[in-house]
């Protein structure tokens, strides 16, 4: 394919999945039928691509295993519902322990909120950063989930309680009036990240990742790259949690656990450490099977009056980390490996599906090892 | 003075519980170069499998002890062959995203089998362990004074099967260099094995000694402890047994008395993890732990 046919038919993908989101938007109804679940799982989707790929730029692209990610979408999901829940309705979410005297009047647009989540994820990013990336892989790994920890605790702890609400967290979060706003915000980061991978930056963060050593013998300097895309990843985070806030209403020290970090791990493993695109697509199918595919498991069948054994609550679960550990142990680079979505791939796929003729190119995804 | 002696027994007690668990994932980090992400909840698997036995089939104590010290070896030795063997060649990060891969479904497996809700673990139908005894103004179950000291002699039991014999030269082999140590003619296979044996029975018998005196089990009971430990491994030395033990105790100390101060209590975690990126910069091979050299 030529560039501009290549470039031609991505607009127009672009387009058919704008008005896809757009038909779901206006004429799924919200509960009641059975595509119902697809207006959750598109928003969901939308968010968790975000952290998804807010991940990839740090682990994916600049090879720093940090695990973090759940403590930067609390410090994010805090933030924005602190400063966004509505003053009337303050009294009745503190009800305990009241809010403090400065908080009670302070009351934010949404946008400015979401910006204020991003930037105190990416402000404990910058704090912890330059200690924390001194460290090595497993050890960063370590370091960087035991400082989520520490962010959920402190944000649970008492004396917060006039600001966090403590360990009984935060409820009446407001979100965008219409159902295109987080698909909106997270469509502008995601491009914003597209656009630094693909600047000089981002060609240093790759360096990095491939070769530490010749990357700083070509002049790069590796700490403060190290750090940029710390910040930036978490920065990423912090929005990705305000909007899961925005999407639950609701928010708590419990909500983002180490489970979740886990879960996006597993989702950009999926996908393929270090392409954007295939994180994406690995957060929409990821979130569809976990709440709409898979989740017949949850409830008891029956094949007339047979009973199919094993179905209860958590078996969807059991069943998804089982999927899980298959693409980890058996398609290691995940669905598009490191390489970006590509219509030569596709249109190769469909030659040898219908001419059985040799692709030109070879096929990217699955274990090529 | 006596809330002091309390705090120290308990801290030496939940200490060498860490130090137990702390053996596996030193172990298993020496040989592999792998952080045990599942290692947690094998160790949370056992306190329900402790349950499963005494609970459901009514086997007395001792017995359940023995079951469940196999069972957890069964399972980390399953999850050793299917999870981390087949990915022995490949990159440093594979293995670990497989490692979080198996803590993740160990945890949805046990929701979905045992549910979320917390079950009571038979603290006390353990016979003499769970015996009350009082020392001066000192009350508390025979199993907190029976800890530090069978840990300790296990500790020295292993230091002696390292150093001295055919099965611990091997295993110092393979931590030293993998591919050589294969050319030499010892089986890698075998030993990773026999790490995991030794790292879960400890895991299954840290497990019995933590869960008498809290008394419930739950599907992420394991994963705090878990970190916990790993900090401890990492604070003694990883590689390091002798370190373990002393990870363990240090952490299990500063940990209780962090508890019993009114103001810090509920931070007693925060000042573990400060801790663990306190050794990190300052030494980061940890008090026993040996230099890596780096290769270019």
């Amino acid at each position: 394919m030529t560039k501009r046919a290549k470039k031609t038919s991505s607009i127009i993908a672009l387009a058919v999945i704008a008005a896809l989101i757009v038909c779901v938007g206006q004429f799924v109804p919200r509960s009641g039928s059975q595509w119902s679940n697809l207006r959750t799982v598109l928003q969901l989707g939308v968010i968790y691509a975000l952290v998804a790929v807010s991940m990839n730029l740090c682990n994916g692209f600049t090879g720093l295993f940090s695990l973090g990610q759940a403590g930067f979408m609390t410090l994010g999901a805090y933030a924005y519902a602190i400063l966004t829940i509505p003053v009337a309705d303050r009294p009745g979410v503190y009800y305990l322990y009241g809010v403090a005297g400065w908080l009670s009047n302070l009351h934010l647009p949404i946008v400015v909120a979401l910006l204020v989540a991003g930037l105190m994820a990416a402000a404990l990013a910058a704090i912890i950063g330059a200690p924390v990336l001194k460290l090595k892989s497993d050890y960063l790994a370590i370091a960087t989930l035991g400082f989520a920890e520490v962010v959920r605790i402190v944000v649970a702890s008492s004396p917060l309680n006039l600001i966090t609400n403590g360990s009984l967290g935060l409820t009446k979060i407001p979100g965008f009036s219409s159902y295109y706003g987080i698909f909106i915000v997270a469509v502008v980061c995601i491009v914003i990240v597209v656009l630094l991978i693909n600047s000089s930056y981002g060609r240093a963060f790759k360096a990095i990742r491939d070769d530490e050593i010749a990357a700083e013998a070509m002049g790069i300097n590796l700490a403060r790259h190290k750090q940029m895309s710390f910040i930036i990843s978490s920065f990423f985070a912090g929005i990705g949690g305000a909007l899961m806030a925005m999407y639950m209403g609701a928010v708590s020290s419990t909500t983002f656990t180490i489970a979740v970090t886990y879960f996006i791990l597993l989702i950009v493993v999926i996908g393929g450490m270090g392409s954007i695109t295939g994180s994406i697509i690995s957060a929409l199918l990821v979130i569809a099977a976990r709440e709409w595919w898979l989740r017949p498991l949850d409830q008891a069948q029956y094949i007339g009056s047979f009973q199919v054994p094993l179905l209860k609550a958590g078996f969807r679960m059991v069943v998804f980390s089982i999927i899980l550990m298959a693409v980890v142990l058996f398609f290691r680079k995940g669905i598009m490996g490191d390489k970006e979505f590509d219509w030569d791939v596709v249109a190769n796929f469909f030659r040898r599906l219908f001419h059985g003729k040799k692709p030109k190119t070879p096929a990217v995804g699955g274990d090529a090892e | 003075m006596d809330t002091f002696l309390q705090n120290c027994l308990n801290g030496l007690s939940i200490g060498s519980i860490y130090a137990l668990i702390a053996i596996g994932y030193t172990m298993v980090y020496g040989i592999l170069r792998l952080i045990n992400f599942a290692h947690g909840d094998i160790f949370m698997m056992a306190g329900y499998f402790m349950i499963i036995c005494m609970t459901d089939l009514m086997i007395p104590w001792y017995i359940s002890i023995i079951i469940v010290i196999a069972a957890t070896i069964v399972l980390g030795v399953v999850i050793e062959k299917v999870a981390y063997k087949p990915l022995r060649d490949a990159p440093r990060m594979s293995i670990m995203i497989s490692a979080i891969g198996v803590s993740y479904l160990l945890e949805n497996l046990a929701t979905y089998i045992f549910s979320a809700q917390p079950k009571s673990y038979p603290y006390d139908k353990m016979g003499f362990l769970s015996r009350r005894v009082t020392l001066g103004n000192i009350s508390t179950t025979l199993v907190t004074f029976i800890t530090p000291v069978l840990t300790v002699a296990i500790v020295l039991g292993l230091v002696v099967l390292i150093r001295k014999t055919k099965i611990g030269m091997a295993m110092r082999a393979v931590s030293r260099d993998f591919e050589t140590s294969q050319l030499m003619g010892v089986r890698i296979n075998a030993v990773i094995s026999f790490t995991f044996v030794i790292g879960s029975g400890l895991a299954a018998l840290g497990s019995v000694l933590y869960f008498i005196p809290r008394s419930s089990v739950y599907p992420l009971a394991g994963s705090l402890p878990g970190l916990k430990c790993f900090v401890a491994a990492v604070f003694g030395g990883i590689g390091s047994i002798p370190g373990a033990l002393v990870g363990g105790f240090l952490i299990g100390l500063s940990e209780t008395f962090v508890k019993g101060s009114a103001t810090l209590s509920q931070f007693s975690d925060v000042i573990t993890f400060l801790l663990l990126i306190v050794v990190l910069l300052v030494k980061p091979t940890g008090l026993f732990g040996e230099k890596i050299k780096e290769k270019v």
